[in-house]
């Protein structure tokens, strides 16, 4: 199977001074495939800016690593796992949870959480796409379950969304987060006679041009590239590195994912700036007769590769030996700069470790896409006859609907660590070791993003930085993980750089790094590409436990909103699940509005006079608050004239999902007041805490319903699951 | 001063989360043993913890019922030790036939993840001596093999000799019988529970709940200081 084009071969060719043989044109194959080499965006990811007073590593290495004071660290990285979990939802999920928990454990930091971010087409419905979206779905789930279960670690948060443009397909996308010190944290440098040791799972046939296949549109299913998980193998090699870390006997590390050995031997041989010379026959495998080929690309999972001094190699093996762990003394580090790979005995691959590591850049075309004139200004629907039924369809909408039925599937609570667990915040909160707490989020929005991927990228930043301030953490960090279609095609390059665009001035504009990420393109099958999808994570620091908010409205608040409400309709999910239309305005970030508002509301959550934060967001301030009152039991009553606003429809006023805005519960208003006022940012009180829910206009209640009517509908995704 | 073993197995997780409350939280020592041990002195009570020892091949439990710790464990339960399983550690003693019984699949067919409530049926044991009978609180479970189950005879049993310790109150989160979430042996100084009182043993990991699960740790560990002072 030929992966390198034809300029990459002669670039290949040009560089080595010769042809390259099969072996080697296999090793850089996979090396330079588009998942590996990130060959069509490195050279815009360098123009993100990484630098902030918290990074101690920005991306590049497996992981980012911030520093939260006192010695201690905490890393975080996103993967994808697209295009094997569109064919195998079980495996190829669990695998994706593997191959992150891995990338943190490769910093020498303890892997303490996961989340992840999942689209899919709709599974409402009684046609074949819903059918075969409800069964991606399910087994996507039960595959992070049983992974993250199994080695014990909670996943505590995440997202998900459903839009027709994932027919046939889904994007699952795992970030971890580690915890360590500092001075654990792996140094990767090392010496000519340094030994390469090889750990974990045997390399079999499995995944078999894994990274390759992810690289190109989804037209065969193609199981073989799928691999098999292994959660117990991966438990036993993530107490072992922790243990090998402790003990000083670790100079080196790296975890082997797609790609297999081909990118992990070029990338660190390529990083130590040292070269590699390494057996193959000396590998434990699955079966026999595996070609130098396939050991080089294999993608089998649960395996690390780790360089250690030879005065360690003792310890290191004995404590493989104590958990049962093999591995294979693949080779030895050496002065000269090369990956140099024998079969017994005969060198079959000699390569510049730099050449393979560094793909050609790939220059693609962008050029502005047609639809986006075209969908731009759309017919307004008609205004509903009952506002309450639309709020309740919207509050069943699987997007919006509590994902209770997902996350009581994942142990979020190992660790002992989660202490705001799912469902209970905008981000998940866990503790650290030095009285200081963690608030992440993943947040995504497709259809935002699919009509205009520049504010649409920004709202899933404003979004992420929204949630865990409403968490009473300030942002520190973030992590973007950019899903696009197929890069050669101009239109959706375009939406690419795009993005690239907006989360550059986000973050240069609050001031917070980008401290990791991940690209992942050919995200489409033959019914199309996907939309834009950007996911973005923010990390958030919570400096004391009295900061910490919860969203839950408790009898006798004042309501507050913070933010103005303007008819930004389209990409809403009113506009999409509710009337089907896809078009119109999204809704636009305003960068200044966007850092005061979020500025005086962790003010007020620190200054200790709210009783509850919420973000709002899809489905607008109807669903916003209605969520409040799920959380807290507690109804509301909302004057709809008090709310700022520049909308001339009602339903735009309830469902709009303009951004920088927040919902705040207090029991001491007239502080909120002053200190809202004098934080110069729009903002009214809006209503009160009541027994039931109602939104009232003049004298005429628009909205009348129960928190009965409420808790039916938004616990709804079990029953469409059944 | 007494001395708690907590004993861990390739695969077992919630063996750090149980550490750092008898250490941190309690304030007694528990040291980890590992599985291969096979000669256990100088420890007053015995925890087996939480997670997927071995994975939970073949079944859970099943190969760590076999390791030469779970021997250790059989002669000190004999010895009257007090030794609890939690979760897997649950597993592991039934299967190691320190209890008796099966924990089948959740009648979900679903891992289960969330809080519920438990009733106290037997305050007689080193483990629930704190509490007051009938007293009802707040703990999470974690599992998707939790589902007690045993024929009739051994339940009029259990029931007979007051074997039951805790309850599902108000809640059946995975259809065992008789509601049935902890057992002891017929001796009382071996029990076995699916929730987890570790992970609500501190109230910033149980925030508006009734959390009173710490009292399994503190009733065995008053209970050892007793035997110490006797």
């Amino acid at each position: 199977m030929g992966v390198l084009t034809k300029q990459e071969l002669g670039y290949l060719e040009e560089n080595l001074q010769r042809k390259a043989n099969e072996i080697e044109q296999d090793i850089v194959g996979a090396e330079w495939s588009e998942h590996c080499s990130y060959k069509s965006s490195k050279k815009f990811l360098r123009l993100l800016p990484t630098k902030g007073k918290r990074l101690v590593l920005g991306p590049g290495y497996d992981a980012g690593v911030i520093d939260v004071g006192d010695g201690f660290v905490l890393t975080v990285h996103i993967e994808s796992h697209n295009h094997p979990s569109a064919v195998e939802p079980f495996g190829g999920a669990a695998t994706g949870v593997g191959g992150v928990i891995r990338d943190i454990m490769s910093m020498g930091t303890r892997p303490i959480a996961v989340l992840d971010a999942l689209r899919f087409a709709p599974i409402t419905g009684k046609n074949k796409a819903a059918a075969k979206s409800k069964w991606l779905f399910k087994n996507v789930v039960r595959g992070i379950a049983d992974y993250g279960n199994c080695i014990g670690i909670p996943t505590v948060g995440g997202e998900i969304e459903f839009d027709p443009s994932f027919d046939d397909y889904c994007l699952v996308d795992v970030a971890s987060i580690g915890f360590g010190r500092k001075e654990d944290i792996v140094k990767n440098q090392a010496d000519a006679g340094d030994v390469i040791v090889l750990a974990g799972g045997s390399t079999g046939r499995d995944g078999i041009h894994g990274a390759s296949f992810a690289s190109k549109a989804l037209e065969a299913e193609n199981r073989s590239a799928v691999q098999i998980p292994d959660p117990f193998l991966e438990k036993l090699l993530l107490e072992a590195t922790m243990e090998a870390v402790k003990q000083g006997c670790i100079k080196g590390i790296k975890d082997l994912g797609g790609g297999g050995l081909s990118c992990c031997l070029s990338e660190t041989s390529d990083n130590l700036g040292k070269g590699f010379d390494v057996e193959l026959t000396k590998m434990h495998v699955k079966e026999k007769g595996m070609s130098p080929n396939e050991l080089m690309i294999s993608e089998s999972q649960e395996r690390m590769l780790y360089v250690t001094d030879k005065t360690r190699l003792l310890v290191l093996q004995s404590i493989l030996d104590k958990y049962e762990i093999r591995h294979s003394m693949l080779g030895v580090v050496k002065e000269h700069k090369d990956l140099v790979v024998r079969y017994d005995g005969n060198v079959v691959a000699e390569m510049p470790s730099h050449l393979v590591a560094h793909a050609p850049l790939a220059d693609w075309a962008v050029k502005r896409p047609a639809y986006l004139h075209k969908l731009r200004s759309v017919k307004p629907p008609r205004q509903p006859a009952n506002y309450s039924k639309a709020l309740l369809s919207l509050l069943s909408n699987p997007t919006i609907a509590s994902k209770r039925w997902v996350y009581q599937q994942y142990d979020h609570e190992v660790g002992v660590r989660t202490v705001v667990k799912p469902g209970e915040g905008d981000a998940a909160v866990l503790r650290l070791d030095n009285g200081k707490f963690i608030a992440i989020k993943l947040d995504g929005n497709s259809k935002h993003c699919y009509l205009d991927p520049y504010q649409g990228t920004l709202g899933c930043l404003s979004e992420g930085c929204r949630n865990v301030i409403c968490t009473g953490a300030e942002p520190v960090g973030i992590v973007d993980h950019l899903q696009f279609a197929n890069p050669e095609n101009p239109e959706i390059y375009w939406t690419f750089t795009q993005a690239i665009n907006a989360i550059i001035d986000y973050c240069k504009f609050m001031d917070i790094p980008v401290v990791g990420g991940k690209v992942s393109f050919y995200n489409e099958t033959d019914k199309g590409p996907i939309k834009p999808s950007p996911v973005m994570g923010t990390l958030g620091i919570v400096e004391s436990v009295q900061y910490i908010t919860h969203p839950a409205l408790s009898p006798g608040d004042s309501i507050f909103v913070v933010g103005n409400s303007a008819p930004e309709m389209g990409g809403s999910e009113y506009y999409e699940y509710v009337h089907g239309i896809t078009g119109g305005t999204v809704p636009k970030v305003d960068l200044r509005v966007d850092r005061q508002n979020g500025s005086a509301v962790l003010g007020l959550i620190k200054g200790g006079i709210v009783t509850c934060v919420h973000d709002c967001a899809k489905g607008g301030l109807a669903v916003a608050l209605t969520e409040m009152a799920i959380a807290g039991s507690t109804g509301f009553k909302i004057d709809l004239d008090a709310i700022p606003n520049s909308c001339r429809r009602l339903d735009d006023l309830l469902f709009s999902e303009s951004h920088s805005r927040y919902i705040i519960g207090t029991k001491e208003p007239m502080k909120v007041r002053k200190a809202l006022s004098s934080a110069k940012v729009i903002f009214a009180e809006i209503g009160n805490a009541a027994s039931t829910i109602d939104f009232v206009k003049g004298k005429k209640k628009m909205i009348k319903l129960t928190l009965r009517q409420l808790q039916a509908s938004f616990d709804s995704l079990g029953k469409v699951m059944q | 001063m007494a001395k708690i073993g907590i004993a861990v197995f390739p695969g077992s997780n919630c063996d750090r989360d149980v550490h750092h409350v008898l250490n941190n939280v309690i304030g007694i020592q528990a040291d980890f043993i590992w599985h291969t041990k096979d000669r256990i002195s100088g420890y007053d009570a015995m925890i087996i913890p939480g997670g997927f020892a071995f994975g939970d091949r073949l079944r859970a439990g099943i190969i760590a019922a076999h390791s030469p710790i779970i021997q250790e464990v059989k002669r000190m339960a004999k010895d009257s030790t007090p030794v609890i399983g939690i979760c897997n550690g649950f597993q592991i003693l039934v299967e190691s036939g320190l209890l008796p019984g099966a924990l089948m699949m959740n009648d979900s067919l679903r891992f289960v993840c969330r809080w519920t409530e438990v009733e106290v049926k037997n305050n007689k044991t080193p483990f629930t001596s704190q509490f007051a009978l009938r007293e009802t609180f707040g703990i999470p479970i974690a599992h998707g093999e939790g589902r007690y189950m045993a024929d009739s005879g051994i339940l009029k049993e259990l029931k007979k000799k007051n074997q039951i310790v805790l309850q599902y109150a108000n809640d059946d989160p995975n259809g065992s019988s008789d509601l049935i979430a902890a057992i002891c042996n017929e001796e009382g100084n071996v029990m076995g529970m699916m929730p987890h009182p570790e992970r609500a043993s501190e109230s910033i990991l149980a925030a508006g709940v009734k959390n009173n699960a710490i009292t399994i740790f503190r009733s065995l560990v008053s209970n050892l200081n007793q035997k110490a002072i006797a």
